[in-house]
């Protein structure tokens, strides 16, 4: 009996609706928008959004750096609770995810208006309101909140995964609490690390709603751009050609962070 | 540094849910604006009940999560078992396909499908062919890598005598799969489907780019709502929704406590069983 077969319907479900889409993608990203002549053009007025581009991502990986620096000790305290307590502070982590992006980021929205929540409360006690909305700081902050999660999931399970008696060795060899982690944790933890820095980061650089909800016309990103190619100012070419450049962006950033984090786990290891 | 991570825990306990909890409150407002609390009422869930409009969304977000689970949860369970077989090259080549829609932002799988349904659609002449199918092909293919991933450990776990012994005992292949190996990979599967149910109910991104004017799911409509000033029975569907989530979540929870003590009791009755002979 072949079981191998068993794949076939998969293998061809895949082929059609991942592989072809994604060619279609570099068909469309190659080709005039009027003539279907082939063309650089796309690509090259790709450029004049260079701005756009760098902005995402440095939006994007400042996100991506709080959610580490906010979601390491979280996943940690986890980590050391009772196995009851662990699966149900893991299932309160998952409990945001499931409920809709959209409303969760609107009551942001909600909170830092000018006149929103928080506001209110800073002038009810005599201060003057602050520009808690429509800026940089606004955007990273709806990223951290969506997003954050992603990041603590990934870091809790293999913190969870390693065993306590490394703590305890390191303890008994003459490691202090902080060397034991920076020696013993953080290394071991370097694979959660780097599943959550591409689980936050992907979305992250490439979103189009929390720009448009919680930020300005100056904190324009990627995705809204994409988003308008194929919604608004109907241009799918353009469209496809920044997708691909995305894509590429991408890849490159996840290459340097896994680079960075395997060095790290190796030279940890050889030591 | 222990205490200081613990602060941090119960922070960001609450950043995450305050907004939640912002929009619960407003559910019971009587006033339009989420800001504001005026007066106590239910009657934001009373209008909900009656606007056919936003349960008629509920059910077909409900439709394609339930039809797009089944399609991706069969396809992806009979795809492991294969893939389990297969030489460890060609194994490699498939996961590495099976890891495309995961790492791709959701834009471009969108967008992708998008083009590729536009274009198919002018190939075949038709005006749009942007609707339930579309959107129904989108989740399964979504949803595949899910079930895909959760199904796979399960499978290279097994005992790949259980089958053959099944086998030997007169099943046909068939009644082996559905007797043995289903029985086997069962949580697997369970958790890839239930991924995948909730994937598909609160996607927005990908829906979004291949839905058309036929069939429109709730969160896609969400997004139409929140370009205007969003009615407050919104805030209330978001609240029943965190319930109905909520329950669920506990119920499982419940359940996997429940086996995980079982199977620890069988354990230690398997170890004391042992002892005797």
């Amino acid at each position: 009996m072949k079981r191998r077969w068993l794949t076939a319907p998969y293998i061809i479900w895949m082929l059609l609706f991942t592989i072809v889409p994604l060619c279609i993608v570099i068909y469309f990203a190659f080709t005039d928008s009027v003539t279907g002549a082939f063309t650089f053009a796309n690509i090259v007025s790709i450029l004049d959004y260079a701005s756009i581009f760098l902005r995402s991502i440095w939006l994007s990986v400042a996100a991506t750096l709080l959610c580490l620096i906010i979601g390491y000790p979280v996943a940690y305290t986890i980590a050391q609770c009772k196995p009851r307590t662990q699966r149900i502070l893991q299932m309160l982590i998952m409990l945001p995810m499931c409920l809709s992006f959209l409303l969760r980021t609107l009551a942001w929205v909600a909170l830092l208006e000018d006149t929103g929540i928080l506001n209110s409360l800073i002038t009810s006690i005599g201060l003057k309101p602050l520009p808690l909305i429509r800026n940089s700081g606004a955007v990273i902050l709806g990223m951290v909140y969506n997003y954050l999660p992603y990041m603590i999931l990934p870091l809790y399970s293999s913190i969870s995964k390693i065993n306590p008696k490394l703590m305890e060795a390191a303890a008994d060899l003459g490691c202090s609490r902080r060397q034991s982690f920076t020696k013993v944790i953080l290394p071991l933890s370097m694979p959660g690390i780097a599943s959550g820095i591409t689980m936050v980061f992907v979305p992250a650089v490439s979103t189009f709603y929390i720009s448009q909800k919680l930020g300005s016309p100056g904190t324009i990103m990627v995705g809204d751009v994409i988003e308008s190619q194929f919604k608004g100012a109907y241009n799918p070419n353009l469209g496809a050609a920044m997708s691909l450049i995305l894509l590429i962006l991408i890849f490159i950033c996840i290459g340097l962070s896994n680079r960075v984090t395997k060095q790290h786990n190796n030279e940890e290891v050889t030591l | 540094m222990r205490k200081a991570s613990k602060v941090i825990t119960v922070l960001v306990f609450i950043f995450l849910y305050f907004p939640i909890v912002i929009l619960a409150v407003a559910s019971f407002s009587s006033g339009s604006d989420i800001a504001v609390f005026k007066d106590f009422t239910f009657s934001r869930y009373a209008e909900l009940f009656k606007d056919s409009t936003l349960l008629n969304l509920a059910r077909n977000s409900a439709i394609i999560a339930i039809v797009s689970t089944i399609i991706a949860t069969a396809l992806g369970t009979t795809a492991a078992v294969g893939i389990n077989r297969m030489s460890k090259k060609m194994r490699g080549l498939v996961m590495g396909m099976t890891n495309i829609p995961i790492t791709n932002p959701d834009i471009v799988t969108g967008v992708s499908l998008a083009l590729m349904f536009a274009f198919t659609g002018t190939i075949l002449k038709l005006n749009s062919v942007l609707g339930f199918w579309t959107l129904l092909i989108a989740h399964v293919t979504f949803n595949l890598p899910y079930v895909i991933l959760n199904v796979m450990p399960r499978i290279s776990q097994m005992d790949p005598n259980l089958t053959d012994a099944a086998m030997d005992l007169g099943c046909t292949p068939a009644k082996a799969f559905f007797k043995v190996t289903l029985h086997e990979i069962m949580p697997g599967v369970i958790a890839g489907a239930l991924m995948s149910f909730t994937m598909s109910l609160d996607d927005f991104v990908i829906s979004y780019f291949v839905t058309g004017f036929g069939f429109v799911t709730l969160p896609v409509e969400i997004y139409n709502y929140t370009k205007k000033p969003i009615h407050p029975k919104v805030y209330a569907l978001f609240t029943l929704l965190f319930l109905v989530i909520l329950i669920l979540m506990i119920v499982m929870n419940i359940l996997q406590s429940r086996s995980e003590s079982r199977r620890e009791k069988m354990h230690i009755r398997a170890k004391a069983a042992g002892g005797e002979v």
